[in-house]
């Protein structure tokens, strides 16, 4: 009958439309999914990867040592399929699964780029560092005090309360220090910092005019219950997850939640290839995406789109929705989507040993360090001659084993089941500037297996951050002496941009939309109903992990999406 | 059969050519050749397990060889060793047998375990002073990659981490500074 194929078109529209579409389950997805289901949206959850289950799916996480085959070391196989993942130090025999086979998940250094990825529901929230610190206007106007990059279209004020609400749901414990430049937040009981922790920071807040301090690290490990999950059990095996729920993933935490309010749909297996824009309505009408177990491409249908593909993958999924108005990629007239790549500078720092605390010993294996907040170029007394923005330390003491290489029988043996000294390190993890020719760009000649163009990664440090890091080595052996430590020595790993996991800035929010991609409610400027709440919306790097930010961002971003909503706007 | 004859059905056998393969079908008596290939046989493995509990023997408390080290060594060499490495271990498992028997005058296994004791004391302190020496990118001494593996082997089996160390598998709890004394075991993990 005519009609009939209308019918069945209008009847499958029908059955692919939501409220609120969300590519993306990592740590923002997470939260778009919370938030929008929660304010009442029929959502879709779309995630490249597999299912999985908090709990059930951390596979091997309660074995001991002795019961995994190679004690928990990589193996060869692992670095033939994983070159890039199987060098990250969450990467392990147990954690290895929550890691992509880069030979299945190609892309292309024009200069070293380490991608670190985790293609599954969860995403890298299960094997995050956990680490968790806000932002000050020290952060949000540098900027537009050095004029590096764009202004930021927010600042403090605008993201405090936002900070506010996610933290007590994300579980950080933490202190209250009164630091300008690292806001208080809202903590669960701090962590204990051992002997020689406790010594060290006494010394450095002693020791330097400049109000440098030492802190415990705030960590979204749970001291306390949070709702029925945790608390740490103090395995320090987190990134293997968590079969206690002790530190915040979105398997644990934002996707339960949403779950629970009966609007999500969860649709693994789903990458997305583009955003369908319709240019009648001037709005992005939904999304298409290859099903990798069928093969079949589909279209799902929203009034919004929440974009928490992570920082590369949102901006080739923007670069990929290419039409007549946006030649160049969905709300890219701007020309920035891809550009203006940062991650932080790390893997430098020192290291010494004391001579103390011999008759003290701990209990337990705490997932958590210890930090130094920044304390270069906060304000006139601070500001540095050779370079602009700053760095941050993390590190921790410990007593390990006592490390003997020669001898042979049982004295041997019996001298190295004591503990050795009591060691510290510091390592720094400095800001990253926003260059314009730090940047991804698709690769259409070289398609991976699903017909999608390959990612060109051609992103470096450069000067600013060359000559940072020489203070960055030097302030922490200066502090590490400084504090009475022995045989103080210094290291740097120069790993490439990408290892420190913390990639941002391709599609960066703004007050211009010439120079800017996102508004300052993370809404692109150029199609309304679209909003980018993962990495790729940072106008600057800070040198603060980044997570806390993107999450209280993606509330913020819901917020405003769902009273827009209702009032018409969008 | 044939001399020629046997040795090529031994060499199918074992997938290619076998060291050492001309000495075993001559009928001497000659000492066992360890490390012939990467499919360890159960001669290398008690070879492997002696050389370890040497290294780390059972005192008050258990050895190498009842943590099953040897056997430990030839899954990481086998799985997580590069291949220039491979050669060098599996090379070093038949030097190592060659150094005792000209120092000895008889194999590894037949030593008596101060004589074993003596002899690693010495190779010990041989592989100490070519790892000073040698450039950053040589390989390593073979003798210091059985050492290594014994030590993580066995610190990291049930024996070596729960009753030569402290383990507790899930803590539950921090506790920064606790009271030490002399002879307190320390924390596997």
């Amino acid at each position: 009958m005519p009609g009939d194929s209308l019918n069945v078109n209008t009847k499958a529209v029908a059955q692919n439309t939501y409220d609120a579409i969300v590519v993306g389950s990592g740590i923002s997805g997470g939260w778009s999914a919370k938030e929008l289901c929660e304010k009442g949206l029929k959502t879709l959850v779309l995630e490249r990867g597999r299912m999985v289950e908090h709990i059930k799916d951390y596979t091997d996480t309660t074995k001991d040592p002795w019961e995994l085959t190679h004690h928990g070391s990589r193996t060869t196989q692992n670095k033939i399929d994983s070159p890039i993942q199987s060098k990250c130090y969450a990467f392990n025999e147990v954690s290895g699964h929550f890691f992509v086979k880069d030979t299945e998940h190609p892309y292309n250094q024009v200069k070293p780029f380490d991608w670190i990825r985790g293609y599954h529901v969860g995403g890298r929230s299960i094997m995050w560092g956990r680490q968790c610190y806000r932002w000050s206007d020290v952060d949000f106007g540098a900027n537009a005090k050095d004029g590096h990059g764009v202004d930021w279209p927010i600042r403090y004020k605008d993201i405090a309360p936002w900070y506010d609400y996610v933290e007590p749901f994300v579980g950080i414990s933490g202190s209250l220090e009164g630091l300008p430049q690292l806001p208080d937040g809202k903590f669960l009981p701090p962590m204990e910092m051992n002997c020689l922790e406790k010594q060290v920071a006494e010394r450095i807040n002693k020791g330097f005019a400049d109000g440098r301090r030492m802190i415990i690290g705030r960590t979204a490990n749970h001291t306390v219950k949070v709702g029925d999950r945790g608390p740490c059990q103090y395995r320090n095996k987190c990134h293997e997850g968590c079969p206690f729920g002790g530190y915040f993933s979105s398997n644990a935490a934002t996707l339960p939640a949403a779950a629970k309010t009966g609007n999500m749909t969860l649709r693994p297996f789903s990458i997305v290839q583009e955003v369908i824009y319709d240019k009648d309505t001037k709005k992005a009408k939904g999304v298409r995406i290859v099903d990798t177990e069928t093969l079949k491409t589909e279209e799902f249908y929203a009034k919004i789109i929440f974009l928490n593909a992570s920082t590369i993958a949102t901006a080739s999924i923007l670069l990929n929705s290419v039409s007549e108005v946006f030649p160049n990629g969905l709300g890219n007239s701007s020309e920035q989507v891809g550009h203006n790549l940062m991650d932080h500078h790390y893997g430098v720092g020192a290291f010494g040993e004391s001579e103390d605390f011999e008759d003290q010993y701990f209990f337990g294996r705490r997932a958590n360090g210890i930090y130094i907040p920044r304390f270069r170029n906060i304000n006139d007394q601070t500001a540095q001659k050779d370079y602009v923005r700053g760095f941050g330390y993390q590190g921790g003491a410990g007593r390990g084993r006592i490390d003997i290489q020669e001898g042979i029988g049982g004295d041997y043996k019996e001298s190295l089941t004591e503990p050795g000294k009591w060691t510290m390190g510091i390592g720094s993890w400095g800001e990253h500037l926003p260059y314009y020719d730090n940047k991804m760009t698709l690769n259409k000649d070289n398609k991976d297996k699903w017909g999608l163009p390959t990612i060109d990664i051609d992103c470096e440090f450069k000067e600013n951050e060359k000559a940072m890091r020489k203070d960055m080595m030097n302030s922490a052996k200066e502090m590490l002496e400084k504090a009475g430590l022995k045989n103080v020595g210094t290291y740097d790993s120069a790993p490439a941009p990408g290892f420190c996991i913390h990639e941002m800035g391709t599609a960066r929010m703004g007050n211009d939309p010439k120079t800017s991609v996102l508004n300052g409610n993370n809404q692109m400027h150029e199609v309304s109903n679209v909003f980018i709440t993962d990495g790729a919306c940072m106008a600057s790097s800070a040198c603060q992990n980044p997570s806390v930010t993107y999450m209280a961002l993606t509330a913020r971003a819901c917020d405003f999406a769902v009273k827009e909503l209702k009032k018409g706007n969008i | 059969m044939n001399r020629r004859d046997a040795l090529s059905r031994v060499a199918l056998l074992f997938g290619g050519s076998i060291i050492g393969a001309e000495a075993f079908l001559s009928g001497c008596k000659t000492a066992t050749k360890y490390g012939a290939n990467m499919n360890f046989t159960p001669d290398d493995i008690a070879y492997l397990n002696e050389i370890a509990e040497t290294i780390l023997p059972a005192t008050n408390t258990p050895g190498a060889k009842e943590a099953k080290v040897g056997e430990f060594m030839t899954v990481m060499v086998k799985d997580c060793y590069e291949e220039k490495d491979q050669k060098i271990f599996m090379e070093g498992m038949g030097k190592l047998e060659d150094a005792c028997q000209k120092q000895n005058s008889k194999s590894f296994m037949e030593c008596t375990p101060e004589q074993r004791h003596d002899f690693l004391v010495a190779l010990d302190k041989e592989a100490k002073d070519y790892q000073k020496s040698k450039k950053a990118e040589d390989p390593s001494h073979y003798f210091t990659m059985m050492k290594q593996l014994t030590l993580t082997g066995y610190f990291t089996s049930e024996p070596g981490a729960t009753k030569a160390l402290r383990y507790v598998a899930v803590p539950g709890r921090y506790e920064g500074c606790i009271p030490y004394k002399k002879g307190d075991k320390a924390w596997a993990t």
